[in-house]
C-alpha cells in the first residue's frame, strides 16, 4: 500500500489556508437559487491537491466514513491525471460531486488531517472541495467511470427508497450483475438530495445525471410506488430474490407547543418540499404549487435542514429571516459552511431562545413567535452544554411564517405495513445485524431508516455494506460468507 | 410514461368523472383510500378519491370538481389523454363493520367518495342507507349508482329543485327522530357540512366517521401539511386518516387551514387563464 515516492517532494504548495473558492457574492445570490461556491477549476484544484503532504499516518482516510484513499487520489489531482483521480474515488464512493458537496468534511475527513492546525491559522486539505472539483470534472468531460456490469446473475433485487443508501445499492448490485429495480414513493428520485437540500446547495442536475448513469447501467426505477401501500412488502420480497429498504427519516416532529397549527407553520419538510421538489419559488409561472408571501419569518432549529429552510426563505425576499436555537453557536450541529453562509446572506440568529408559543394574529394565522431565553448548564448525555430557561425571561418576535426544522424519525409509511419487522420501537428504526440483515433473511436496511437522521455519505457507505452482504447472500445464501475484498467499508457509526 | 384516461363523462357541471389506467391501485385500492395526481411535470400534487376500481380492466375512477387550476387542466382532459403521474392508494381504509346500519352522509363532489363505501359496506352485509345532498338539482352527482347499491336512498337539495328541499342534517334528523336505529354514520362533503352532521349525531350517541380533506402536498407522512386536530392531538389525515371521529375533531381549525392558500390559488387561476389568452391571441396574430 504505501509506495509513497522516495524521491524529494518537490512539487508541493506550502500555502497554509485553503486556495480560496469563487463564490456568488452574498448580496446577488440572494437573489437567485443559483449555486453559491462556484467550484475549482483545474488549476485550483491542482494546488489545493498539493497542499497534502501526503503524510505517513494518512488520519485522513479513517476519517471519511467510506475510506476513500484519499493521499492517492490527492497525489493524482496533484499530477493532474483526473481520470485516475476518479477512479480512485469511485472505488469507495460513487456520488463524488455530491459529497464533496454536502459532506461534513470539517467533522470527517478534514478534521483529521494532519494539517488542521486552527490554532496555527492552518487549514486542513481541501478535500471535499478537490472531491467536487473532481466529480464536476467527469460531467464536463462526460467521463462514465463506471465499472462494467458483471454478466447477468439472473437475480432480481427489489430497491426501496431512492435516497443516498438506496442509489449506492443500486449501483453496487447491478454492477454485479443483478436485475435492480428502485422503488420510490416520490415522483422524483433522490430522497433528501431531491426534495431537502436546495437546488443552491446541490443543483438537481447533478443528481439526475448520476440517476440516468444508473439507468445506462440497467437500474429500472418505478417512481409514485410508496412499497406499503402500493404493494406491501411480503409482495415486493415474494418476486425478488433479495430486498433493500432505504426509506429514509422522513417524518418530521413538531414541538407540541400552542398555536402549531396555525396557518403559517411549516415543518422543514414541507416548507422545502413546497420550494424544491415542487418547484414552488417559480410559483406561480413555472409550477403550481403556491408558496405564501412571506414577510417575517423564524427558522427553528440549526442543523442543516434548518440552514436549508432559512437560506431558501431568504431567496423568497421576505423582510426578516430569524433563525431561533435554544443552544449557542457552538452547539450548532449544522456544517460550518453552512452556518457561515447563512450568517453571509443576513440570516438574523437568535440564540439561546427555546419558543414556547405561536401567537395567533387573530385570523388563524402566524402573528408572533414567543420564545423563553435559556441559558447554557450542565453537560447532557451528547456532552452538549444542556440548555435551561433563565426564569422571567420571555421575548416575541412578530412573524407571518414560522418553519420548524427540529428533527425528523424514520416515517412509519412502510414498517406500519409489517408489524412483524424487529425495529426500536422508541426510535422507529429498523433493526439489523452485523450484515444490515433485518429479522427477515432476504431483506436489508441502510440509511437514515436504521439510524435516524444521519448524513448522506454514512447513508451511502451504509448502502455500500448492505449490497456487500446482499451479493453474498444471494450467491452464497449467506450474507456473513468470507468477506469480499471491498467489504471493509464504512463504521463510522457513532 | 402517465397513466391513460379511458373514458371521461360530465356528471354535473364543472364535475368530470373519469376512469384511469393505473393497475396496481386497482388491484389494492379500498374504501376510503385515495389517490395523489399531478397533470404535468410542474403541476401541483392533489389528492382525489378512488370512487371506484375494476382490477380486471386494470383502471380506476376519480370524481373531480373544478375548484383550481389542477382540478381545471384535468377536467380539460378526455379519453387518449394521460395523466402525468399518478401514486396510490395512500391513506387508510374505511373500516367496514359488518351486520349494522350504516347511514352514508354525502354532499357535492363528497358523494364521489361515498359511493365506494356504500358498495363495501354493503358487501360487507350491511344495511346502508345514503343520504346525498346537493346545492340544486343540477350538481347531484351519482345518485343512479349508489341507488342501486344501498338500501335506501334520501336526496336533498338546498333549493328545493329535487328530492327534499333542505340540508342533509334535516333528512338525518328525520330518520333518527322517526326511530331508525343507526349503529354508525359515515359523512363526507363540505366542511361545514360534516361538522354540523357531528353535531347532529352527537347528542344521540351515533358513532361518526368524517372524512378529512386537508390540503396535502405528498400524501405518504413526509410533511405535516395535512395535519388536523382530533381529540387534541395532531394527526396527520394521509397516513392516520383521512377518516376520523367526528366528535374529536376540530373542523374550524380545518376550515382555517383550507382557506390558507386562496390568494394564491387565485392567482395561479388568473395566471393560468392568462395565459390561455394570450395563447388564443397570439395564434389568431399568427394566422394574419
Ligand atoms: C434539508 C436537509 C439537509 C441536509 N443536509 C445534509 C448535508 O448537507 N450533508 C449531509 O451529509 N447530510 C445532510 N442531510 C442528511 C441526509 O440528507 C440524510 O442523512 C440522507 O439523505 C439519508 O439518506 P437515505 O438514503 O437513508 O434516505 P432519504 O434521503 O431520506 O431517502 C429515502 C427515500 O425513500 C423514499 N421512501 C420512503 N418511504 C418509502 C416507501 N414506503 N416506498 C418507497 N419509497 C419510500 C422517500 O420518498 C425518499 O425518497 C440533510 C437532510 C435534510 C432533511
Ligand atoms: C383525501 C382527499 C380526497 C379528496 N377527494 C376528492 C375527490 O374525489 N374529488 C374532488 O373533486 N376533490 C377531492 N378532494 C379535494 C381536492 O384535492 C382539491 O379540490 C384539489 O386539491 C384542488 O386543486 P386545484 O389545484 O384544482 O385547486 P387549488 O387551486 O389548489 O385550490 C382552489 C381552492 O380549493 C381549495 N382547496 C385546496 N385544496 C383543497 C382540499 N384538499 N379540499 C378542499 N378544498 C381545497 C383551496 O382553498 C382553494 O380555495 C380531496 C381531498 C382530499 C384531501
Ligand atoms: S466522501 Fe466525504 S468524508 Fe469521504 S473524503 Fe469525500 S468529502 Fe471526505
Ligand atoms: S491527513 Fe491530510 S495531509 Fe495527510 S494524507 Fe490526508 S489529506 Fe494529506
Ligand atoms: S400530506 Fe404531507 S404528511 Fe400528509
Amino acid at each position: 500500500m504505501s509506495d509513497t515516492p522516495k524521491k524529494p517532494k518537490k512539487n508541493i504548495n506550502k500555502a497554509k489556508t485553503k486556495t480560496p473558492m469563487r463564490e456568488q457574492p452574498a448580496g446577488e445570490r440572494i437573489f437567485n437559487f443559483e449555486e453559491v461556491p462556484l467550484g475549482y477549476n483545474e488549476e485550483e484544484a491542482t494546488l489545493e491537491a498539493l497542499r497534502c503532504i501526503q503524510c505517513k499516518n494518512k488520519p485522513c482516510i479513517a476519517g471519511c466514513p467510506v475510506g476513500i484513499d484519499i493521499p492517492a487520489f490527492l497525489k493524482l489531482v496533484g499530477e493532474k491525471d483526473y481520470e485516475g483521480a476518479l477512479r480512485k474515488i469511485k472505488e469507495k464512493n460513487f456520488l463524488p460531486a455530491i459529497c464533496g458537496r454536502v459532506c461534513p468534511q470539517e467533522d470527517q475527513c478534514e478534521m483529521v488531517c494532519t494539517l488542521n492546525k486552527p490554532d496555527k491559522g492552518r487549514d486542513p486539505g481541501g478535500v471535499g472541495r478537490v472531491e467536487r472539483f473532481l466529480g464536476d470534472y467527469a460531467m464536463e468531460h462526460d467521463l462514465t467511470i463506471t465499472p462494467e456490469c458483471a454478466a447477468p446473475t439472473g437475480k432480481k433485487v427489489a430497491i426501496i427508497g431512492s435516497g443516498p443508501a438506496g442509489l449506492t445499492a443500486a449501483s453496487d448490485l447491478a454492477q454485479k450483475g443483478h436485475d435492480v429495480t428502485v422503488y420510490e414513493a416520490l415522483h422524483k428520485p433522490g430522497g433528501v438530495l431531491f426534495y431537502g437540500i436546495p437546488q443552491f446547495r446541490l443543483p438537481k442536475e447533478i443528481l439526475l445525471r448520476e440517476v440516468d448513469g444508473l439507468k445506462d447501467m440497467g437500474v429500472k426505477f418505478v417512481m409514485n410506488y410508496p412499497v406499503g401501500k402500493a404493494e406491501s412488502l411480503e409482495s415486493v420480497r415474494e418476486r425478488h430474490d433479495a430486498t433493500f429498504i432505504g426509506t429514509g427519516a422522513g417524518l418530521p416532529w413538531f414541538l407540541g407547543i400552542p398555536g402549531e397549527n396555525l396557518n403559517g407553520v411549516y415543518s422543514a419538510n414541507e416548507f422545502l418540499t413546497r420550494v424544491n421538489l415542487m418547484g414552488g419559488y417559480k410559483f406561480p409561472d413555472g409550477a403550481d404549487t403556491p408558496v405564501k408571501n412571506i414577510k417575517r419569518i423564524a427558522v427553528v432549529g440549526a442543523g442543516n435542514t434548518a440552514m436549508d429552510s432559512a437560506r431558501t426563505a431568504k431567496r423568497l425576499q421576505p423582510e426578516i429571516v430569524y433563525l431561533v436555537y435554544r443552544r449557542s453557536r457552538l452547539e450548532m450541529p449544522a456544517r460550518v459552511e453552512e452556518i457561515h453562509h447563512a450568517e453571509q446572506e443576513g440570516i438574523d440568529f437568535q440564540l439561546l431562545h427555546s419558543p414556547i408559543e405561536i401567537v395567533d394574529n387573530g385570523k388563524g394565522a402566524v402573528g408572533a413567535i414567543r420564545c423563553q431565553e435559556m441559558e447554557l448548564g450542565e453537560p447532557d448525555d451528547s456532552g452538549r452544554r444542556r440548555p435551561v430557561p433563565v426564569e422571567g425571561k420571555i421575548k416575541e418576535w412578530a412573524v407571518d411564517t414560522v418553519v420548524l426544522s427540529i428533527g425528523q424519525s424514520p416515517n412509519p409509511l412502510l414498517t406500519a405495513d409489517c408489524p412483524d419487522l424487529a425495529r426500536d420501537e422508541r426510535r422507529g428504526t429498523i433493526t439489523i445485524n452485523d450484515w444490515m440483515q433485518t429479522s427477515y433473511e432476504d431483506t436489508f436496511a441502510a440509511g437514515d431508516i436504521v439510524t435516524g437522521g444521519a448524513t448522506v455519505i454514512l447513508a451511502m457507505g451504509q448502502g455500500r455494506k448492505a449490497a456487500d452482504a446482499m451479493h453474498r447472500y444471494l450467491t452464497s445464501g449467506d450474507p456473513a460468507a468470507p468477506a469480499g475484498e471491498d467489504s471493509d467499508v464504512c463504521d463510522g457509526l457513532s | 410514461m402517465g397513466n391513460k384516461i379511458v373514458t371521461a363523462m360530465e356528471l354535473a357541471p364543472k364535475t368530470m368523472l373519469f376512469e384511469v389506467e393505473a393497475e396496481h391501485i386497482a388491484r389494492r385500492g379500498k374504501a376510503g383510500q385515495f389517490i395523489i395526481l399531478r397533470v404535468n411535470d410542474e403541476g401541483e400534487r392533489i389528492p382525489l378519491t378512488i370512487a371506484n376500481r375494476d382490477p380486471e380492466k386494470g383502471t380506476i375512477t376519480i370524481v373531480a370538481q373544478e375548484v383550481g387550476k389542477t382540478t381545471e387542466v384535468l377536467n380539460a382532459m378526455g379519453p387518449g389523454d394521460e395523466i402525468h403521474d399518478l401514486a396510490g392508494p395512500l391513506g387508510k381504509p374505511t373500516e367496514i363493520p359488518t351486520g349494522k346500519t350504516v347511514v352514508c352522509v354525502g354532499g357535492g363532489i363528497g358523494n364521489a367518495v361515498v359511493w365506494p363505501q356504500v358498495q363495501a359496506l354493503k358487501d360487507a352485509g350491511n344495511k346502508v342507507i345514503a343520504i346525498l345532498g346537493a346545492r340544486t338539482r343540477e350538481l347531484l352527482i351519482l345518485e343512479d349508482e349508489i341507488t342501486e347499491i344501498a338500501d335506501q336512498v334520501i336526496v336533498t337539495t338546498d333549493d328545493g329543485s329535487y328530492g327534499r328541499k333542505g340540508m342533509v342534517t334535516h333528512a338525518l334528523d328525520e330518520l333518527i327522530d322517526g326511530g331508525e336505529k343507526i349503529d354508525e354514520v359515515i359523512t363526507i362533503g363540505p366542511v361545514v357540512m360534516m361538522k354540523f352532521v357531528c353535531k347532529t349525531t352527537e347528542p344521540h350517541g351515533i358513532p361518526t366517521q368524517a372524512s378529512l380533506n386537508p390540503i396535502m402536498v405528498d400524501g405518504t407522512g413526509m410533511c405535516g401539511a395535512c395535519r388536523v386536530t382530533v381529540g387534541g392531538e395532531t394527526r396527520f389525515a394521509c397516513v392516520e386518516g383521512p377518516e376520523f371521529d367526528g366528535h374529536q375533531t376540530d373542523f374550524d381549525e380545518l376550515i382555517t387551514r383550507l382557506s390558507y392558500y386562496q390568494p394564491e390559488e387565485r392567482a395561479s387561476l388568473d395566471n393560468h387563464h392568462r395565459c390561455k389568452l394570450d395563447a388564443a391571441a397570439e395564434a389568431l396574430e399568427r394566422q394574419d
